[in-house]
């Protein structure tokens, strides 16, 4: 099963996968979540994500054109990086600061440090710290039409402030937060997708949320908080999709799983001690500058090879 | 080490030899008082008095210092010189003196100053090391007022203190928090290099000659450095 994402030694069989037909297939999977978010926040989340796309799109166009570069859009990776960044806005995001989010994520982020597969950090993950540092009206998320959105507060601050909302709301996306991370039922539906088509190992996401749930069940000592404490905020979104980018994350399977605790566990510091309502952002891009010494845990020897 | 003409000593220091921008030197000032161009510009302008009288006196009493211990000397001549800066600001700019709290103080330690006086004014006449702190300190005091200007504007939405209106609702507040300071430093950097690209001073330049370590340290690339020293 692994087999696919895993480092061997040579020879290697090509499997006939490009960078485009990975992309192509995350886009497909977050297309349930797009949709869910369309249906719970309204046609204005449509419009957040056709800009963020197409913004990052075009930028990256721009700056291949600009710096004489091979043009690389047709990967579709900055597609994805759009409508990620797009999902993990409140669907009451002013445009300009979408824009503003797809410049740091594309030209900052991924293009200056030379394009696909070369970037430090996700971009996506970057540019949505970027925005909840910079504008602080982010933080007063969006909510549903048919959420009273003056008495509510997002899940996490109702956890914070002693009442559990209700797990069957919180998984099918009935509460405030970004357009994309609201509706955990879309998500795992992308999820499913992606292990089918064997685009991401199931080692990240699990260990992920798995040590979330665990770290909240031995602070809170009740399974329904600790439930409900994974299923709000940018969790599943975080992951599913944003911690899987292979080229942030470790490729072996050892490597995935102490990427996966170690976010977690930092998730939920953040989370529980930290001055944000949430952890999954910051827990993501640290974990990502950590990716390369994580690397070294999971090396495979090469037989004959002098030791590192 | 050829020797520069004086024109080229005293512009060394704005682009070819930024302190900030190409050596890299001095950068807790830099990332800390350039949110506000006003900050930036005293901060410039205070390293930039303390950065000439200290060449000239150090370059004076070049032949006076006993090699072993000059360090000590050189710190203790920039002292002096930073603590009249240092009330003087106090006395009449009272305002600034409050913006830049400890950073003012923090001039005896900034590398710009005691690296000049290590790499140039330890080794030149006095004119050539006015001149090459004179450039030093206008390329410093450029380099935080471009970047305090950045930061301001699209940070604060205003400029050395005065507010504008049209950028009032499109702050991004991140320029003016530590990490967009570090951001607008790297792409200040990446402009710079992208100007002098291939004219930069190469690295063996500062190398040997420049090492305060080399009269103690064995290498041979050492002790070649010290033959054309």
């Amino acid at each position: 099963m692994d087999n696919l994402l895993s480092l061997s030694a040579s020879p290697h069989i090509h499997s006939g996968r490009s960078t485009s037909a990975i992309m192509r297939d995350v886009l497909i999977a977050l297309l349930p979540t797009t949709v869910a978010g369309t249906i719970i926040f309204g046609l204005r989340s449509l419009l957040v994500v056709a800009v963020c796309v197409i913004s990052c799109v075009l930028l990256e166009a721009l700056y291949n054109l600009i710096t004489k570069k091979d043009q690389t859009i047709g990967d579709l990776s900055a597609a994805v990086t759009g409508l990620l960044l797009a999902l993990n806005l409140p669907a009451n995001v002013p445009i300009w600061q979408c824009v503003v989010g797809c410049v740091f994520a594309i030209i900052l982020v991924k293009c200056l440090f030379g394009g696909i597969g070369r970037n430090l950090v996700n971009p996506a993950i970057t540019a949505r710290v970027f925005m909840l540092v910079s504008f602080s009206s982010l933080a007063k998320a969006a909510f549903p039409a048919n959420v009273d959105a003056v008495s509510s507060a997002t899940p996490l601050m109702q956890i914070e402030q002693g009442t559990v909302p209700s797990l069957l709301d919180l998984f099918l996306g009935k509460n405030g937060g970004a357009i994309g991370e609201v509706s955990a039922a879309a998500l795992l539906v992308g999820f499913i997708y992606l292990l089918c088509r064997r685009v991401i190992t199931w080692h990240i996401p699990v260990s992920f949320i798995g040590s979330v749930f665990l770290l909240s069940f031995a602070l809170e000592g009740s399974a329904t908080t600790a439930l409900a404490l994974i299923l709000s905020g940018g969790l599943f979104i975080g992951a599913i999709f944003m911690a899987t980018d292979y080229v942030t994350s470790p490729p072996t399977p050892l490597g995935k799983i102490v990427f996966g605790l170690g976010a977690g566990l930092l998730t939920f510091l953040i989370r529980h001690f930290g001055a944000y309502p949430e952890g999954v952002s910051f827990a993501i891009l640290f974990m990502n500058i950590l990716t390369p010494y994580i690397e070294k845990l999971g090396a495979f020897k090469v037989f004959g090879g002098r030791k590192a | 080490m050829k020797k520069d003409g004086n024109l080229s000593v005293l512009l060394n220091g704005i682009i070819k030899e930024n302190p900030t921008l190409v050596l890299i030197l001095g950068t807790c000032p830099t990332l800390a008082t350039t949110t506000n161009v006003f900050g930036a510009f005293g901060m410039g302008v205070a390293t930039l008095a303390v950065l000439i009288c200290s060449n000239i006196l150090i370059s004076l009493l070049r032949r006076v210092i006993p090699d072993n211990v000059r360090i000590p000397c050189y710190i203790v001549i920039i002292a002096g010189f930073v603590t009249i800066v240092q009330m003087l600001v106090h006395a009449f700019i009272p305002d600034l003196y409050d913006m830049l709290g400890v950073y003012l103080a923090l001039i005896v330690v900034n590398c710009i100053i005691l690296g000049r006086a290590e790499m140039f004014a330890g080794k030149n006449s006095v004119g050539r090391s006015a001149l090459d702190g004179l450039g030093m300190g206008i390329g410093f005091t450029l380099a935080l007022c471009s970047m305090a200007a950045i930061r301001e504007v699209f940070g604060a939405a205003s400029f050395a203190g005065i507010a504008i209106p049209a950028l009032e609702n499109y702050k991004i507040e991140f320029l003016v928090k530590a990490p967009g300071g570090m951001l607008v430093y790297g792409l200040l950097i990446a402009l710079v290099g992208i100007i002098t690209a291939g004219k930069a001073p190469k690295k063996k330049s500062f190398s040997c000659a420049g090492c305060p370590g080399a009269h103690i340290c064995g290498s041979s690339d050492c002790a070649k450095g010290k033959e054309e020293a």
